[in-house]
């Protein structure tokens, strides 16, 4: 538990410098207003639409196809740490993991789910 | 209160090392480009360029777009330097030089720098900017397609050593370091590099920042210590990246005469010389490319990557 007092100790520690030099930043620099600075940003012009559009599926698709697969890569941790005093039978039952995992990954290379449409 | 100053160190320490990487990316990007490079702020080899970048950065105004959502616009930039920060903390230096060595160390590192892409996509979310929302969504997935190629890459090194922790690995390489083992050490390599550089949204992977498309992508809203915070995340992140990849394959500090930390230091600085070179040689390639490389080729590469490590640890 001590050790993750330590993690704990430097994030404070990271979060005071960046607070801190944004604070600074705040103290230092100049201000001056104008309206058309707070305009969003689009190459000069002004903006046509609304900023959030409705974006492409294929985003969507890759992020579930990812959380499948990263998931069960979750379990390959423990087996990796102790590989060696398992033995014989955990390899082949991690041989056995790995290959659903592919069949999962070849279902989905054959459905056209890895494809960028 | 040791606990304390020693992270002062190191947060300092990480700092003055990112600045002066940012320096020689670009007068390796001068030399590259017949050019020299930053030379006038500070007499010999422009010095002190970074120290000039980072007061002016400092001072300059801070635009806040009326549209954007002020929350995620605002908490963008401490979340990704967080998140890229905080791996340091497990990270050695040098034989014993670390503030914490985790047992769970790897797992730690990919953990917590993952938590980054929160950051850019809340970044990307608050500008409320076409270019930033395309720049963030781009990201996301470009992110998450590599990251189980790069966990399963990672992994091999930790099958071979039979621990998480990095100083365990390091010791397991003493004799020989893990990228020399035939085949396996080298694809694992080369799986790492090429997951590593596209999680770091590097050339050839800079789809979502794209300067000539995209501008900058998520950070075109930002201005003043904001931009820089976001920048600086981008070096800390590189920095990682490099010393982990010599810690997990190149031997960490592992080598005759020198002392450890020089030893860890040269190989990471040749990583980031490599990550450099590819840079600015590349030229960027599409969304498509991108992510059929991902999980076309390297997801399958690392599956029999992993079955090859654990065979191997279980013969030998």
């Amino acid at each position: 538990m001590a050790e993750y007092i330590t993690v704990l100790v430097f994030f404070l520690v990271i979060l005071v410098f960046v607070l801190g030099t944004l604070f600074l930043a705040r103290l230092l620099r100049a201000q001056k207003y104008e309206s058309m600075k707070k305009d969003t940003y689009e190459c000069g012009e002004e903006p046509a639409q609304a900023g959030l559009e409705r974006f492409h599926v294929g985003y969507y698709l890759v992020a579930l196809v990812f959380v499948i697969f990263d998931v069960e890569v979750i379990f390959l941790f423990p087996w990796a740490v102790h590989s060696k005093s398992l033995g014989l039978w955990a390899f082949l039952e991690v041989v056995l993991f790995i290959g659903i995992l592919f069949l999962g990954w070849v279902y989905a290379y054959r459905k056209g789910n890895l494809e960028w449409k | 209160m040791n606990t304390l100053f020693y992270s002062l160190v190191l947060l300092a320490g990480i700092l003055l090392v990112v600045a002066y990487l940012t320096w020689l990316e670009r007068k390796f990007a001068g030399r590259m480009q017949s050019r020299i490079g930053p030379q006038r702020v500070g007499k010999p080899w422009g010095l002190l360029q970074p120290i000039a970048d980072g007061a002016k950065l400092l001072v300059k105004e801070d635009i806040i777009p009326q549209a954007t959502d002020k929350t995620a616009y605002n908490l963008a930039p401490i979340v990704v330097i967080l998140a890229t920060t905080l791996v340091f903390v497990t990270i050695p230096l040098g034989k014993s030089v670390v503030l914490v060595d985790l047992n769970v160390g790897v797992l730690f590192i990919l953990a917590i720098s993952s938590l980054a892409l929160i950051g850019i996509f809340m970044a990307g979310w608050g500008s409320a900017n076409k270019y930033a929302i395309l720049s963030a969504m781009r990201g996301v997935n470009q992110l998450i397609s590599y990251e189980i190629p790069l966990v399963l890459a990672c992994l091999v090194p930790v099958i071979l050593a039979g621990s998480m922790k990095l100083s365990s690995i390091v010791l397991a390489q003493s004799k020989v370091w893990f990228i020399f083992y035939p085949f396996l050490g080298q694809i694992a390599f080369l799986i790492f590099l090429v997951s590593a550089l596209a999680e770091a949204n590097r050339i050839p992977f800079d789809i979502t920042e794209a300067e000539s498309e995209l501008i900058a992508g998520y950070t075109v809203e930002y201005s003043g210590m904001k931009f820089a915070f976001l920048w600086l995340a981008e070096y800390i992140h590189l920095l990682a990246v490099s010393l982990v990849g010599s810690i997990l394959f190149l031997g960490g500090w592992n080598g005759p005469w020198l002392p450890s930390g020089l030893w860890l230091a040269l190989k990471t600085l040749l990583l980031f010389l490599l990550i450099l070179w590819i840079r600015w040689s590349l030229v960027r390639i599409r969304l498509d490319q991108i992510l059929a490389l991902s999980w076309k080729v390297l997801f399958p590469l690392s599956l029999a990557t992993l079955i090859l490590a654990g065979g191997w640890s279980f013969i030998f």
